[in-house]
């Protein structure tokens, strides 16, 4: 994998229709490290997101940034993207679908099919490569994009609330392999949890008012993922509660 | 259970045929008894196979034909955006016009053998796939195609690895439309215009009083429309086991 590289973005815009969602809103992600973005919905962070990867939008939307790379290569082919639905190609098996970037750029080998095989190992589903997506529960089917999302071997990484459609328990065990794969990237990662957040992150931002800006980071010290019993980060979360809640109040 | 069912509606509507023929004494020209059908069906039974099989021929090649032409009009529009505003009343005209009036046009302009049939065909059956398929490849979910955005695929990948198999099963349900349809559509060509098939085989039997022949040949065609429909109902779900069902 190519080394994770900090990003800045500079003067973000957007605006739908009549509606400016951000203006002049600056943000670091620094290199290898989980930066958490927070914040009431529909106030533009998966905009962010989406204007970070350079996706496609309708002829409504008007946005543009400026973002700079800390080894001044550009982002495009370094970035891999895990959403809030699994996005699984129903018609593929569980190692075909984790093989889809490569099926899609026609670069599938024998060696990138072990690979698969052994991150599917390592998300739990062995016993699954050549299930059918609906033969699979929500939790299996959202491990199988993970390592899809793993496989593509990316510096960056995008993850837009990836757990939200998942009961406790599983995000709690999903929360914490996927720390553990996503040591060394640079990841944003879009969430409404704040225990995510904490438990994730090595800082955290909070994107709120109209048009949205974005807050300080906060700094988090130690490694995630972080303990639940840790005293640290239930205070913490009573204080992210508070903050998200004036957030919200806010941006109405 | 579904089979059970198929034979005792089958012989009750036989048992109702047969009991009003006797109970109203209908003749055999306006009316014959499912005996009497039967029997037309055993006596003609070479007849009527060798005259089926211009039908099947007829039925398949247009089947065959008409899906190509409309999937590639639909992957087509897709793929050229400008296209399909040139493309899409064109081909709402071509539904408007009645097959029937222009069938006798096609027999003089493809004569009587078997390529009006086909033609026929191909014009009544290409719009609902066409139609269908292209719904279809215009409905893909815009997260899938993001996905593919960001692992760097080409349109043509994107298409051929996402868009077309998400498209399946709506073009599949073009497809039935159209597998019913085709029998129709060469009996229509065979009314019109020559000198083999079922539907020459009905008309000539309805010209001469032979309707318990007429009814044979029907029930023959309604057979054989069936078995179609079906193995191409079984195909599709075959090939498209992901498609979710009650």
């Amino acid at each position: 994998m190519m080394h994770a590289p900090a990003i800045t973005i500079k003067n973000a815009y957007l605006r739908y229709k009549n509606h400016l969602l951000f203006d002049q809103l600056n943000c670091y992600l620094p290199a290898s490290k989980t930066t958490c973005l927070l914040g009431p919905s529909g106030i533009g962070k998966t905009s962010l997101l989406r204007l970070l990867a350079n996706l496609p939008v309708d002829t409504k939307t008007q946005q543009a940034a400026e973002i700079i790379t800390s080894d001044g290569l550009p982002l495009t082919h370094r970035i891999s993207y895990l959403a809030q639905t699994d996005l699984l190609l129903p018609w593929l098996t569980c190692l075909e679908n984790t093989l889809l970037g490569y099926r899609l750029r026609k670069q599938q080998s024998h060696t990138i099919r072990q690979q698969a095989e052994l991150l599917l190992n390592k998300v739990g589903l062995s016993k699954a490569f050549n299930k059918y997506p609906h033969e699979l529960s929500g939790g299996m089917r959202q491990r199988v994009a993970l390592a899809r999302t793993l496989l593509e071997d990316k510096p960056i990484l995008l993850m837009d609330e990836p757990f939200s459609a998942l009961d406790t328990i599983t995000r709690l065990q999903l929360q914490e392999l996927t720390a553990t794969l996503i040591k060394n990237k640079t990841v944003l990662l879009i969430t409404h949890d704040p225990l995510e957040a904490l438990r994730l992150g090595h800082q955290i931002i909070i994107m709120a008012g109209q048009p949205a800006k974005l807050s300080e980071p906060s700094l988090l010290n130690n490694k995630p993922p972080r303990d639940l019993t840790d005293p640290f980060l239930l205070q913490q979360q009573g204080i992210l509660l508070q903050q998200l809640t004036h957030a919200n109040e806010k941006s109405l | 259970m579904i089979f059970l069912r198929g034979i005792i509606i089958t012989l009750s509507f036989l048992l109702v045929w047969q009991l009003s023929v006797i109970i109203f004494q209908l003749p055999a020209y306006i009316l014959p008894s499912p005996i009497q059908v039967f029997a037309a069906l055993y006596t003609n039974v070479n007849l009527i196979a060798q005259e089926s099989l211009s039908t099947i021929l007829e039925t398949l090649i247009g089947l065959f034909l008409g899906t190509l032409l409309g999937s590639s009009l639909a992957l087509m529009m897709t793929f050229f955006r400008p296209l399909k505003s040139w493309l899409l009343p064109l081909l709402i005209v071509s539904q408007a016009l009645p097959t029937f009036a222009i069938a006798p046009l096609l027999v003089i302009w493809f004569g009587y053998g078997i390529a009006s049939k086909i033609v026929t065909i191909m014009l009544m059956l290409f719009f609902p796939v066409a139609s269908a398929f292209f719904d279809g490849l215009r409905r893909t979910d815009s997260n899938w195609l993001d996905l593919a955005n960001i692992m760097g695929a080409s349109t043509w990948r994107t298409l051929w690895c996402i868009r077309i198999p998400a498209a399946l099963p709506h073009f599949a349900s073009g497809l039935r439309v159209a597998t019913a349809t085709a029998p129709i559509g060469a009996i229509i060509g065979e009314w019109v215009g020559a000198s083999h098939g079922l539907g020459f085989l009905m008309l000539n039997a309805n010209a001469r009083m032979q309707i318990d022949l007429m009814f044979a040949t029907l029930i023959v065609l309604v057979f054989l429309s069936l078995v179609l429909y079906f193995s191409i109902d079984k195909l599709l779900k075959y090939f498209i086991y992901w498609q979710k069902e009650n």
